[in-house]
């Protein structure tokens, strides 16, 4: 057993692919930035002189042709990571992923098992092309599998199972939890998070949250004060992979508690919720005591300033109130 | 149309008697298939589209010629000679066009957009240009791996104006990949003329921005394609990087069998049919290679029989079961059997109709 160190969210990211690199030849990164400059976020910073240019590919800045190159690589066995400098940069992709990596299984019998990472997410005051939440872009797209980890130790190991993967992962890693998010791993030990089983955060009888990603923590702290305040106690259900969902955990539950609020940090239109939304109903309506009810961002491209950002995103108290307005349904 | 320059380059003489032989086998065997698959459209046995190559044959088997056991292939829907050069069986064409059950797509795709691997065939999508930014992906193992194998791809006037193709372009000349690319400037993108699709009269002005040579060669001269393929491919085996080829030719027919290319001038048309290049190989093997008009017959009667046979067998082979279209969208057959599952009973409701 190794020592435990305290590894933030950015290092445990750092950390799966430096481990799965070492581990095996094949893996390799490629990307803008990525290897000179380190990445823009310097999550591979160092990998340029440990694992040499082969192995840590800047390119130009040309997403389609990032993840392209990934596809074939991996057709010919080498499993690529593309990094997206920021998800919102996946726009430009998203042809080669939908139509070309998704796709490719199922047309050709041969898989795409490639991992596409890149930061997402609002709350770093980066105006609405450095702050999006693009899951349900890809949501609808069958042979894609997504994965949006919020602790530093799902960071690492759903990273690490994504690499090892057959097939295409999006994988989300939130960059308002990058430095913020500190817990103590294991160092150099492997983590491997299966993909597809969500996580039970905190255990509760009275009302079911799924969420996932940064909304994790603004979650944890509602019902914290719902328990402190209310005596109520919530059962909270971290997804951490999007596509394949862990729709049995989330019916477990809500066959449990009777209620479901769901809390995502993407737009309410068209949005996640609206897929578990309709899943619940097809597999627990009967156990339901309430509506289903949503805490999401309003439905407009992510804004610039403070004030803008704070009204869009969901906040705790946005999320209390839909608990408490559940709870006393 | 440019005229047709000498051609000086001595990779020529790489090209023996058999050779020729062997390229019109193969063009001829691509225009036969076509004209089955034509006849077969007729009778109701194509499902969906069917996307000729007539009129530019030439480019797409004497291009693939120049490729070795080991290299990889990535054609367009116009580029079936190439497959056959690379060892693609007749039959496995004619499933994908009668979307058989025992098709290289199992049914699930349809014209070239087959990837199979032990024959270094890489397949497009319908969303152009898109093929090349792949098998740019294969061609970077090949690099890493430090294996002296070669790519080659293909993609019309029109697929060239796709963002896709001008960052595969791109990336290939940034990471000196091992990838020739023919951009075969047949005139037509769907019912656009390619004076539409760019604002250049010399394609090779639009092939010449990317650092990394080009040529042009007359896509219906078989011998002036394999020489600039020749060159190319070992420049690019040799670890110097891509190069990008324009092929000057003509596609023959509309987009695909329902366009009945109103839109082109009958001058124009008939101006290219004297540049068929499979009439102009025949004449070469009579006037150069001293083949009868006996020789080539054999070749056209058995090639005849052979795909009679073909089109015999796969018009009896079955249709997919329709249930095969829940399976392999991903590697484990129990995620795939979890996909659908709202069709069927829900899990707590089985009783409830």
């Amino acid at each position: 057993m190794s020592d435990l160190q305290e590894t933030t969210y950015l290092e445990a990211i750092r950390q799966a692919m430096a481990e799965e690199m070492r581990r095996d030849e094949r893996v390799f990164i490629l990307g803008e930035d990525v290897g000179v400059y380190g990445g823009a976020f310097k999550i591979t910073e160092g990998f340029l002189d440990e694992f040499g240019p082969d192995r840590v590919i800047d390119t130009p800045i040309s997403e389609a042709a990032i993840v392209g190159a990934a596809i074939g690589a991996a057709h010919m066995g080498l499993r690529p990571i593309a990094e997206m400098q920021f998800i919102d940069f996946i726009a430009p992709a998203f042809d080669m992923i939908v139509n070309f990596a998704a796709k490719s299984r199922y047309r050709t019998g041969i898989g795409a098992g490639i991992v596409i990472r890149g930061p997402c997410g609002g709350g770093a005051r980066s105006g609405p092309f450095h702050s999006q939440n693009v899951e349900s872009y890809f949501a609808n797209v069958a042979g894609l599998k997504m994965v949006a980890p919020a602790t530093a130790r799902d960071a690492k190991g759903l990273l690490t199972a994504a690499i090892r993967d057959p097939d295409p992962v999006l994988y989300f890693e939130h960059k308002y939890l990058y430095r913020r998010i500190k817990e103590m791993l294991p160092a150099e030990e492997e983590i491997v998070v299966p993909l597809g089983k969500a996580r039970c955060h905190r255990e509760g009888d009275d009302l079911t949250v799924v969420t996932y990603g940064a909304m994790l923590y603004k979650v944890d702290e509602a019902a914290q004060a719902i328990e402190d305040e209310d005596g109520a106690s919530l059962d909270v259900i971290d997804l951490r992979t999007l596509r394949p969902l862990d729709t049995d955990a989330i019916v477990e539950s809500v066959r449990r508690t009777g209620r479901l609020l769901i809390v995502h940090e993407a737009a309410k239109f068209g949005g996640f919720a609206g897929e578990i939304t309709a899943q619940v109903s097809e597999h627990a309506f009967e156990w339901l005591d309430a509506p289903i009810r949503r805490v999401t961002a309003i439905d407009t491209p992510v804004p610039y300033a403070p004030a803008l950002e704070d009204y869009y995103l969901p906040q705790t108290d946005d999320i209390k109130t839909a608990a408490r307005w559940l709870l006393s349904y | 149309m440019r005229d047709e320059p000498p051609c000086e380059d001595s990779t020529l003489n790489d090209l023996q008697p058999s050779d020729l032989r062997d390229i019109y086998r193969f063009m001829r065997l691509t225009r036969g298939v076509e004209e089955r698959l034509e006849t077969l459209f007729k009778q109701g046995h194509i499902v969906g589209g069917l996307y000729r190559s007539l009129g530019q044959e030439g480019t797409a088997v004497a291009s693939a010629w120049a490729l070795e056991d080991g290299d990889w292939l990535a054609p367009s829907i116009r580029d079936m000679g190439a497959l056959f050069v690379r060892g693609l069986d007749v039959r496995d064409m004619l499933r994908q066009y009668t979307a058989r059950g025992t098709s290289l797509c199992s049914g699930k795709d349809n014209t070239t957009h087959f990837t199979v691997p032990e024959l270094g065939l890489l397949g497009p999508v319908s969303p152009l240009g898109t093929q090349l930014c792949v098998l740019n992906g294969v061609a970077l193992a090949f690099k890493q791996r430090g294996e002296p194998r070669v790519c080659m791809t293909y993609q019309g006037d029109g697929a060239s104006r796709t963002g896709s193709s001008h960052e595969g372009f791109s990336l290939a000349a940034a990471l000196a990949l091992p990838i020739v690319t023919f951009l075969e400037h047949n005139r037509w993108a769907f019912g656009t003329s390619s004076r539409r699709e760019a604002a250049v009269d010399d394609w090779l002005d639009a092939a010449s921005m990317y650092g990394v040579p080009a040529a042009s060669v007359d896509g219906n001269d078989i011998r002036e394609v394999y020489a600039a393929a020749r060159t190319a491919v070992e420049r690019a085996r040799s670890g110097d990087g891509p190069t990008i080829i324009v092929a000057e030719t003509y596609r023959m027919l509309g987009h695909a069998q329902h366009d009945a290319q109103k839109y082109v001038p009958a001058e124009e048309l008939e101006a290219w049919r004297a540049r068929d290049p499979i009439a102009r190989l025949e004449a070469a093997l009579r006037d150069e290679a001293g083949m009868s008009e006996e020789e080539l017959a054999a070749i056209r009667d058995a090639l005849d029989r052979e795909l009679d046979a073909a089109v015999d067998d796969v018009l009896a082979e079955p249709d997919p079961p329709g249930e095969d279209a829940r399976t392999r969208v991903y590697e484990s057959a129990e995620l795939d059997a979890a996909v659908p599952w709202t069709r069927g009973p829900v899990p707590g409701y089985e009783g409830v109709s």
